[in-house]
């Protein structure tokens, strides 16, 4: 709270970036961990809430003739453009915030003070709700190729790497450690998918120290292993996701890449992901498009070209499809690493497990493969989310574009994602807000000693609890595993408002599908609900009063489903009409009845209602359809009268 | 005359026909034929009688343009087109259509009307060594092993195939045929005159959207508004129909005086009355000032009437201030200031002609271009600048709508002609502010009313489409520009269209090559004089038909009431894939999606919406 000089200032404008409307006014209020503007409107309360740490950059512009411009850049693509009166406050609003916006140290980060008022149990338990070792046993690992090892058990061998690891059962633990000094920063080949309809590997490490010439003979049998755990080829491919010229300069430094004569039986493949820097220029370059001021076509489509973003995407995306493409089709293993093995490898891992196994395109799977394949394999979120005010040539986009090309996935093959668009926007989201432990630290072993897990909570059963509006309504569950084989031709490769002009509403699809079908379906099961509710209570009423008036009621209630079924092969506008009529006819009945069932006492009038129901049903011609209720009905009630 | 006898024996077996054969008529016989050919692919060509019947029906067809087809049946032709496995058959060329059977089976028969193709490109392959063609004639057109030619075909539904011909001759003749077939120009040797479908009742289309019925429905909420007949029989202009709504401060006199001051008689006429705000929209073409500023009185005490007093009125331009300025030269111009008091004039340039149609090869070039960098892509795209053009167009269409529904004004619309900028504006504002235009029906009515009877010449902007190497003359995409913009409004608004995409593709394909009158020629007149109506079927007959129509709904669809304001900055506007890349992206998963957005919205059973749907979808299908 020490930084905080000024908690409110009052009427200050909030500029829409693209509509000449007037600007809101409104109060802006400094808190400890969120900037809060409220529109000072009459009817709806209006509120902003900016949370210091998705801020990445803070501008004052010069003086207008309204006030003193204060622009806000965040780090999921908002842009807040406030005016505020007096240049004091101004000032102070920006220095405070440049303060607050980058925490020097862990314990100020939001995760630590976040409180969600569960109790030390719950908390645990939330903690231990994704569990790798179940996924790996998914997968059916352990099995006769592939084992767990302890040989990092206190992170001595590798301290990025986490403690549970998969190797090759062949792969004895000298092979290993003397495998893990070749490669840099010690990040050995390791298990990061099996794909069990036929043995193929995918793995994962850093680059070879390998220089101009040298050699390791562990690291040539550590390959080895993983390629004879695949007995059903005779090869195994390596990737080396950088581009070929990156690789060559790495060997000056000592490093490089895996020279075919060394090593036997493998395929060396380049593929040419550009490094985290160019990725940080290419999205500054984006973000500069999508700010543009009424931008013409040409000028967007020429910036949104220059920027270069998409041809990035499509690269990790095309690196992705080879991977898949290796295991599931060539039934090749395959070893992908880039520098360090923690961007671009976990990139090109997690979205080849995305396209091989349907799994991690659940809800649950997704959170999984993130846990699996960034969190515990050391991607560094601190300093590429720019988590704490450290190097700003550290920040890079990696796991934005992770989360780019599923969407593009998701717009390819719209019913084999359980997720929408909304989830991966909320963990986006979340990965800068360090409201939840997840991603902060960079390692597991530095996660320990933060001692995340006791003092903060995990992001994921919040996501859980309130999974619905993250549902894909068009989702095709299936039984069989399917292998997605994506289209990569340039066309597929679309510009993601959603994300990138997210905050931006005008620019936004002004009806969105996945709401309505919500909505459709809600009204669905409320349906069904109050049926099923009115049906106990009528069970209730019958066990009391025995009386058979009221079976008529359930029984349509009953009909009423079997009937839909019965008219779906009806012609169009037929099938319409009949509907309406049959839900109307359909619904005052079940008034009727609950009105009924209130009032015990007028049991016989209650059976006249119903009867005078039914001929309306009659007279709107429903005879047709349900026939037999009718008749059966018919009789019960002509019963009652007459009693 | 062997043939004939062939088709004698066969006519007496099939009693329908003999009635033909009574009257003795070839000409009759022809058509009757014809009909046997279209029941050929509902038998399929296994059926051995039905493929000698086809047979027969071909050669009878050749020898009425017999000096066009140079080879009207090929063996062994390898069919190879997007999506689907190639497949071997024998090609059939008839009058109208490409034909080709596995006589295997009746799936993979290919059913080409030859309209259809825009452009066709013929590569000669030698596999067994070079041979002259000269060497070719010298063994009189003798197949040997080893020659064959490719036959590209490129359709204005954008799509590409593929035929392998054998022998070199022969496929040069298929070619040769093919692009005389293709290339008729005579509006009364096309398909739709020729074209007899099987389903009854297929006449209600063409009195469906009249400009009476147009006028009932005005007359509901104002009486400011006239029907006029001054237009009978095309006495006044030869673009627009025979009644027209016009103001009633302004009589049939005055009307012959101001059509004379406007370009091709294109006098102002009602477009659209907003409800709400009881604005209007009308259009016309220029006024025919000249360099010297003409003036005529009707025509200004005419715009003076449709005003509210003290009211303003915005007149939309569809040209630059520059090129109206120029127009006068050449004896137009536009509304002066000083002359048409409070009537505002706001230039707002839109492209047309020539530079619509190069957008249009542009783009379809670029979604063929198989080179796999995105950069490239982005560059071709910007360059084709067609969705400038859409961004452009729907822009000044939300102008348009919003000086109607915010700004309470009235609008007239015109450019030069007033036959397709002005067309584009008047048509997307109706979509933006009424929502009856955006059911089935009321898009149906839409199109009868802003285009085919405000006459846009279909015949001519149509001719050809993104392949075709003829010389462009007045081709240009104009009705397609308009298309797109309801797609970016589609997409944009989900829920509130009744109809989906597909609809849209639908009049696309039909507007370029169709088997219904509907979209020949280029006005009313033209129609009339052709006989269309009586000799053709619309195709509003075919696509109202419930289990046409089940195919265009959305299932999404909840009446919207209020106006659809879409947003115009790029970000939001996107390239139409549904069109511009079906026959190059897979459609298999679209479509599932579709299918479970259907099931949902079925099983949820949403209560369905009174809409103009229910009440006049036709009744005696039921």
């Amino acid at each position: 709270m020490e930084y905080i000089i000024t908690p409110k200032v009052e009427q200050v404008k909030l500029l829409d970036r693209f509509t000449s409307k007037k600007p809101a006014v409104g109060t802006l209020y400094l808190t400890a961990t969120h900037l809060i503007y409220v529109e000072s409107s009459p009817e709806i309360r209006n509120e902003t809430w900016i949370l210091h740490h998705h801020i990445s950059a803070i501008e004052k512009l010069p003086l207008t003739s309204t006030g003193y411009p204060l622009l806000i850049h965040c780090k999921n693509f908002r842009v807040a453009h406030f005016i505020i009166c007096r240049e004091r406050d101004c000032h102070d609003v920006y220095s405070s915030l440049l303060r607050l916006s980058q925490p020097v140290v862990f314990e100020e980060l939001y995760a630590f003070s976040y409180n969600p008022k569960q109790t030390e149990m719950s908390r645990g338990m939330g903690w231990k709700i994704i569990d790798i070792e179940d996924d790996f046993h998914r997968m059916g690992v352990p099995n006769e190729y592939w084992e767990q090892t302890d040989v990092n058990e206190n992170y001595e061998i590798c301290n990025t790497y986490s403690t549970f690891l998969c190797v090759p059962k062949e792969a004895s633990k000298p092979v290993i450690v003397g495998s893990s000094k070749f490669r840099s920063r010690g990040r050995f080949p390791v298990l990061s998918y099996f794909f069990k309809e036929n043995n193929a590997a995918i793995c994962r490490c850093s680059q070879p120290l390998s220089g101009f010439s040298a050699r390791c003979m562990e690291d040539e049998q550590m390959l080895q292993a993983i390629s004879k755990a695949n007995p059903g080829s005779p090869f195994m491919y390596v990737v080396d996701t950088r581009p070929k010229l990156n690789a060559m300069a790495n060997r000056a430094a000592g490093k490089g890449y895996e020279n075919e004569d060394n090593y036997s039986n493998i395929r060396f493949q380049f593929i040419g992901i550009e490094n985290i820097h160019v990725m940080r220029n290419s999205l500054q370059k984006l973000l500069e498009v999508c700010e543009l001021k009424a931008p013409s076509m040409s000028e967007f489509l020429t910036g949104l070209e220059n920027s270069g973003w998409l041809r990035h995407i499509k690269a990790v995306m095309d690196a992705g499809v080879f991977l898949a493409k290796a295991v599931s089709e060539e039934k090749a293993s395959v070893l992908v690493h880039c520098s360090d093995g923690w961007d671009r490898t976990g990139q090109v891992c997690s979205l080849a497990a995305l396209l091989l196994d349907s799994y991690y395109r659940t809800i649950k799977g997704f959170m999984v493969l993130i846990e699996k394949e960034w969190i515990s394999m050391g991607h560094k979120f601190s300093q590429r989310c720019g988590h704490l005010e450290a190097d700003p040539k550290e920040i890079s986009p990696v796991f934005t574009q992770f989360i780019e090309c599923t969407w593009h996935l998701m717009e390819q093959f719209p019913c084999a994602f359980e997720f929408n668009e909304k989830y991966l926007l909320e963990i986006h989201d979340h990965v800068f807000s360090c409201q939840f432990g997840n991603f902060i630290g960079n390692c597991q072993k530095e996660r320990h000693e933060l001692k995340l897990q006791e003092k903060t909570y995990s992001l994921w059963p919040f996501l859980l609890a309130k999974q619905y509006p993250y549902q894909n309504p068009l989702y095709k569950p299936s039984a069989v595993n399917i292998v997605l084989k994506p289209n990569t031709a340039p066309f597929n490769f679309k510009f993601w408002c959603g994300m990138y002009n997210r905050f931006d509403k005008g620019m936004q699809p002004r009806q969105s599908v996945v709401d309505c079908l919500h909505a459709s379906m809600k009204q669905k099961t409320d349906f069904e609900e109050t049926v099923a509710d009115l049906n106990q209570k009528l069970t209730h009423q019958d066990k009391s009063h025995s009386d058979s008036t009221f079976i008529l009621p359930m029984k349509l209630s009953i009909e009423e489903d079997s009937t839909h079924l019965q008219v779906i092969g009806a012609p169009q506008d037929y099938l319409e009409e009949e509907q309406m009529m049959f839900t109307n006819g359909a619904e005052e009945v079940i008034e009727t009845v609950s009105a009924g069932s209130k009032d015990v006492d007028n049991v016989t009038d209650s059976s006249f209602k119903c009867q005078s129901t039914l001929n309306n049903i009659d007279s709107l011609e429903l005879v047709k359809l349900n026939i037999h209720v009718d008749e059966d009905n018919h009789q019960i009630s002509q019963d009652t009268i007459e009693k | 005359m062997k043939i004939y006898f062939h088709i004698s024996v066969h006519l007496i077996s099939k009693p329908q026909q003999i009635q033909a054969a009574k009257l003795g008529h070839f000409q009759k016989l022809f058509v009757t034929l014809y009909l046997n050919e279209l029941q050929c692919r509902v038998h399929s060509f296994s059926d051995p009688e039905g493929f000698c019947s086809l047979f027969l029906c071909v050669c009878l067809r050749a020898m009425e343009f017999s000096e066009l087809i140079k080879t009207s049946k090929v063996d062994h032709v390898l069919l190879s087109r997007p999506f689907l496995p190639p497949v071997k058959g024998t090609l059939c060329i008839t009058s109208h259509h490409l034909l080709l059977s596995s006589r295997a089976g009746d799936k993979e028969e290919l059913w080409l009307l030859l309209r259809n193709i825009d452009a066709i490109e013929k590569s000669v392959q030698n596999i067994s060594g070079y041979q002259s063609i000269k060497c070719v004639n010298q063994q009189n057109g003798d197949r040997y092993t080893g020659s064959s030619g490719i036959i590209t075909i490129k359709c204005k539904d954008l799509c590409i195939m593929y035929l392998e011909i054998p022998g070199m001759e022969e496929c040069l003749n298929v070619a040769k045929s093919i692009e005389s077939l293709s290339s008729l120009e005579s509006i009364r040797h096309m398909y739709p005159f020729f074209y007899r479908p099987k389903e009854p009742n297929l006449q209600e289309g063409w009195n469906l959207f009249t400009p009476e019925e147009q006028f009932t429905k005005l007359s509901l909420h104002t009486d400011n508004w006239r029907l006029s007949y001054v237009n009978k029989e095309f006495a006044v202009c030869l673009s627009y129909p025979e009644a027209v709504i016009v103001h009633k401060a302004v009589d049939d006199a005055a009307l012959k005086i101001i059509a004379c001051f406007r370009q091709s008689g294109r006098f102002p006429v009602l477009s659209y009355h907003h409800k709400r705000t009881g604005m209007v929209i009308m259009r016309s073409s220029q006024p025919l000032t000249g360099a010297n500023g003409k003036r005529c009185k009707e025509d200004e005490q005419y715009l003076a009437a449709v005003l509210h007093p003290d009211k303003k009125g915005y007149i939309i331009d569809t040209r630059s201030t520059q090129a109206a300025h120029q127009a006068k030269v050449k004896g137009g111009g536009f509304e002066s200031k000083t002359k048409y008091h409070n009537w505002k004039r706001l230039h707002r340039s839109i492209e047309r002609g020539r530079v619509l149609q190069e957008s249009l090869i542009k783009l379809v070039d670029a979604c063929n271009d198989q080179s796999n960098s995105i950069d490239r892509w982005l560059s071709k795209l910007e360059a084709s600048k067609w969705l400038s053009h859409v961004k452009t167009v729907l822009t000044i269409a939300c102008l348009a709508a919003q000086c109607v529904d915010r700004e309470g004004v009235s609008v007239l619309i015109h450019d030069s002609e007033g036959r397709d900028s002005t067309l584009q504006l008047t048509s997307l504002a109706q979509i933006i502010l009424d929502p009856d235009c955006r059911t089935i029906d009321g898009f149906q009515a839409l199109i009868e009313r802003e285009w085919l009877q405000a006459g846009h010449p279909f015949q001519h902007r149509c001719a050809s489409s993104a392949y075709s190497h003829a010389k462009p003359k007045q081709e240009a995409p104009v009705f397609l520009i308009f298309l797109d913009c309801c797609w970016q409004m589609i997409s944009q608004f989900p829920c509130s269209f009744q109809f989906n995409e597909h609809f849209l593709i639908i009049l696309f394909e039909h507007a370029y090559a169709s088997c219904f009158g509907t979209f020949l020629c280029n006005n009313e007149k033209e129609r009339f004089t052709l006989n269309v109506k009586e000799q053709t079927i619309s195709i509003w007959s075919r696509m109202n038909r419930p289990c046409e129509r089940k195919q265009y709904m959305n299932p999404l669809y909840e009446r919207n009431n209020l106006a659809i304001w879409p947003s115009v900055a790029p970000q939001s506007l996107q390239l139409w894939q549904g069109l511009f890349l079906r026959w190059n992206r897979s459609p298999e998963h679209q479509n599932e999606a579709w299918e479970q957005i259907h099931h949902i919205m079925e099983s949820s059973r949403r209560k369905p919406h009174p809409t103009s749907a229910q009440l006049s979808a036709p009744k005696e299908d039921y």
